[in-house]
């Protein structure tokens, strides 16, 4: 087995907010992140996909293929944008590292493991060099 | 879907790598100039991984803030700016290698309440890093 990553980056701002607490449970739980103005990351994002090199091109998958598909489901999305209220996907949702992570998955593995013989193995998203989520799906 | 958050954080300490048994010649021969009287020391870089179900109220696994503050009671409040084998007393009868500080790092943070203990991995040079993941821990 292969376990092939490729990395990209994209900058987002960002707030942590749940409409069912109050203002100062929302200010206890979630701190500076609670700023109604919103905040920015520049992220940086690694996708592991996992597989047997196709004998044929010795690739587990094009990685012109993958770029393209990070360029068009993730960068196109979330680059440049305010995720609370720019992505559909997190709309609601408290755009924590871990439901970004989550996001990205759902949106990366029916892209992804319909292509050839690679399957999505690993998400992992730095919001900061100091902290990281990896996603390992519904496996392990 | 498995979600395992890291978290790094720094400390420096310094050391020595001596086994009171062994002769000085023995101690030499086998840790080097890590081996030396008077200790050396090191900027270390602490990866806390912790896995667990996200918490819908509010995006997370583990909210960092109680994260932060039990690695600083439980670690850097006793790790950081000491000489490990004489002030930390785990090392007065354990040689403080890279390899025993991830295992007495993990044995303490196992405890921590807010999510799973996954695993310590422990930065001693941009060149050397170990990890390690409890027991019946298989390398991935």
């Amino acid at each position: 087995m292969i376990y092939l990553t490729r990395k990209v980056e994209f900058s987002a701002s960002h707030l942590y907010h749940n409409p069912d607490f109050s203002p100062e449970e929302n200010r206890r739980v979630f701190g500076k992140c609670n700023n109604p103005h919103g905040h920015g990351h520049n992220y940086a994002l690694e996708v592991t996909v996992a597989g047997e090199p196709d004998p044929s091109t010795g690739m587990v998958l094009d990685l012109k293929e993958l770029k393209d598909i990070l360029q068009r489901e993730i960068l196109e999305r979330m680059d440049h944008r305010f995720l609370n209220y720019e992505v559909p996907e997190l709309a609601g949702k408290i755009p924590t590292t871990e439901t970004i992570a989550m996001t990205i998955w759902q949106l990366l593995e029916p892209r992804i493991n319909n292509r050839g013989q690679g399957r999505l193995h690993r998400v992992r998203l730095y919001e900061t060099p100091d902290l990281f989520v990896d996603c390992l799906g519904n496996g392990q | 879907m498995k979600i395992v958050l890291h978290r790094r954080y720094r400390f420096s300490a310094s050391h020595r790598l001596h086994q009171p048994g062994w002769s000085q010649d023995e101690n030499f021969r086998m840790y080097g100039k890590c081996a030396n009287k008077h200790g050396h020391g090191h900027n270390y870089v602490l990866d806390v991984a912790v896995t667990g179900p996200v918490d819908p109220a509010t995006g997370m696994v583990t909210n960092l803030a109680d994260l932060d503050a039990f690695i600083e009671r439980e670690v850097l409040a006793e790790f950081d700016h000491v000489y490990l084998n004489e002030q930390v007393p785990a090392f007065r009868s354990l040689v403080p290698t890279a390899e025993n500080i991830c295992r007495v790092l993990f044995d303490r943070l196992r405890p921590y309440a807010h999510a799973r203990l996954a695993a310590v991995a422990l930065e001693e040079t941009g060149a050397n890093s170990f990890e390690y993941a409890g027991e019946s821990w298989e390398s991935p």
